[in-house]
């Protein structure tokens, strides 16, 4: 069984090892968005504070959306689709999979991209950095969970490069609202028990995100 | 299938109990409720509004039973009601959008405040605006119906994880602003007052009912005639 889950992961991998389509528009989209920001608020040092939270998850849940859109479509040309379907097993694995692979392509692209708003804003943190590493990280599965299968529900349709941001930003507010709530409290020195009321949010939200899309997958692959 | 879904007899008579409704309710807001002692004149609109907010939940709900169903049974009669519901929810729901700001404007001097049942049902209303995305998008209608039915229940499985984050948001910034409805056990609302909105919670529930078997024959018209394409086209 956790064969075909890690064929799958694999093909991803050497897929985008190859293009590097996915992870090099990721990077462009986010350095675009640091700079795009860097000219749309007056950022001196006592805003940016309150901004950079912000900011960070609006580039990273923006990037994501062109990671997330892809994957699915790619499957599309040559008639993939049907191939993943043929796989004898169990049709969620194609889920966990692909939630694995945009997984991992996200978490690369975010472990450049944070660190550059830092850098780039001249930013000194002074929170605790693996609080702020871990709320990113569940942050990002909860997103990229609920992602992946919307992104599956999309891709059958002609215009979902359009469909998905629409279904998806409205499903996934709470979970931004968490994050960013939560990442702003780091920045501002919090210590795990003062967001630890956010932190159970999100992990409720991962359970929740990746249980219900497991047992709704089958319908969404259906042919 | 059974195609034969037109509208009959019983929906002409829901049609005049409706109107009947309407016109009792419009009596009971406009001259036998009295006005508010704080408000006035504008706190009429309470009953439209309460009445209008119940009526959307409970089309959101139906839209998630039938979604359910749908993907139990492949039946095609749910994805019709699904269809129906969603649309008279997020109509229901622009209504709630609108008369709130305008009752807000008065009662708070401001049109929208970022307070958890306004944000709730702002993204209630993007979230079902989506579905009908689905609904619309460009697919053969068993597709549409399972994967619209999909959305459905996630949506609505996500309604209460919005709750409760837009509550933990906001709570030192918000307290409760004002009672509303019969669930914050009188509230100061006198018992005309509780007599009308009930009245009028009952006449948009028959509302609903009508505009439902509406909208359900409408589907079944549309389903109808894509039928009776195919069948011109196979000809052809």
């Amino acid at each position: 069984m956790f064969s075909v889950l890690k064929a799958i992961i694999w093909k991803d991998i050497v897929m985008e090892y190859k293009t590097k389509q996915m992870t090099s528009a990721m990077l462009i989209f986010s350095g675009l968005v640091i700079v795009i920001f860097s000219f749309a608020f007056e950022l001196t040092f006592g805003v940016l504070e309150h901004v950079l939270p912000g900011m960070i998850w609006v580039a990273l849940v923006f990037s994501s959306i062109l990671g997330l859109n892809r994957s699915f479509l790619l499957e599309k040309s040559n008639d993939c689709m049907q191939g993943l379907l043929l796989l004898p097993s169990d049709r969620t694995f194609i889920f966990l999979g692909k939630f694995t692979g945009n997984f991992l392509f996200v978490l690369l692209t975010q472990m450049i991209i944070v660190p550059g708003f830092f850098i780039f804003f001249d930013y000194p943190f002074q929170g605790s950095i693996p609080l702020l590493i871990f709320v990113l990280l569940i942050g990002m599965v909860g997103f990229i969970a609920v992602g992946t299968f919307l992104a599956a529900l999309a891709s059958n349709s002609r215009m979902s490069d359009m469909l998905l941001p629409i279904i998806l930003f409205p499903i996934s507010v709470p979970l931004i609202i968490a994050g960013v709530e939560s990442t702003s409290l780091i920045f501002q020195g919090a210590s795990f028990a003062e967001i630890s009321q956010w932190v159970y949010l999100i992990l409720v939200f991962d359970i929740v995100f990746l249980v219900v899309p497991y047992m709704l997958f089958d319908y969404v692959m259906e042919v | 299938m059974n195609t034969n879904y037109t509208l009959g007899s019983f929906h002409k008579y829901l049609g005049w109990i409706t109107f009947l409704a309407v016109t009792v309710s419009m009596f009971f807001i406009f001259i036998i409720a009295p006005p508010d002692v704080r408000l006035g004149i504008v706190q009429k609109i309470f009953y439209f509004h309460v009445g209008t907010a119940w009526i959307a939940f409970f089309a959101f709900f139906i839209v998630f039973i039938v979604s359910i169903l749908f993907l139990m049974t492949r039946n095609r009669n749910y994805d019709v009601i699904a269809m129906a519901s969603a649309e008279i929810g997020v109509l229901f729901t622009t209504i709630v959008l609108i008369t709130g700001p305008i009752w807000g404007k008065s009662s708070w001097n401001a049109w929208w405040t970022w307070e958890p049942r306004l944000t709730t049902t702002l993204i209630l209303w993007f979230m079902y605006i989506a579905y009908i995305m689905i609904r619309v998008s460009d697919m053969e209608w068993e597709k549409k119906a399972r994967l619209s039915s999909v959305f459905g229940i996630i949506g609505f499985i996500n309604v209460p994880i919005v709750f409760m984050s837009i509550r933990w948001w906001n709570t030192e910034l918000h307290p409760v602003v004002f009672g509303e409805g019969a669930d914050q056990t009188g509230g100061g609302i006198s018992d005309t007052m509780l007599l009308t909105l009930i009245i009028t919670v009952i006449t948009f529930m028959i509302l609903y009912f009508y505009l439902l078997k509406k909208g359900i024959a409408i589907g079944h018209a549309r389903y109808k005639l894509d039928d009776i394409k195919d069948k011109i086209k196979n000809v052809m």
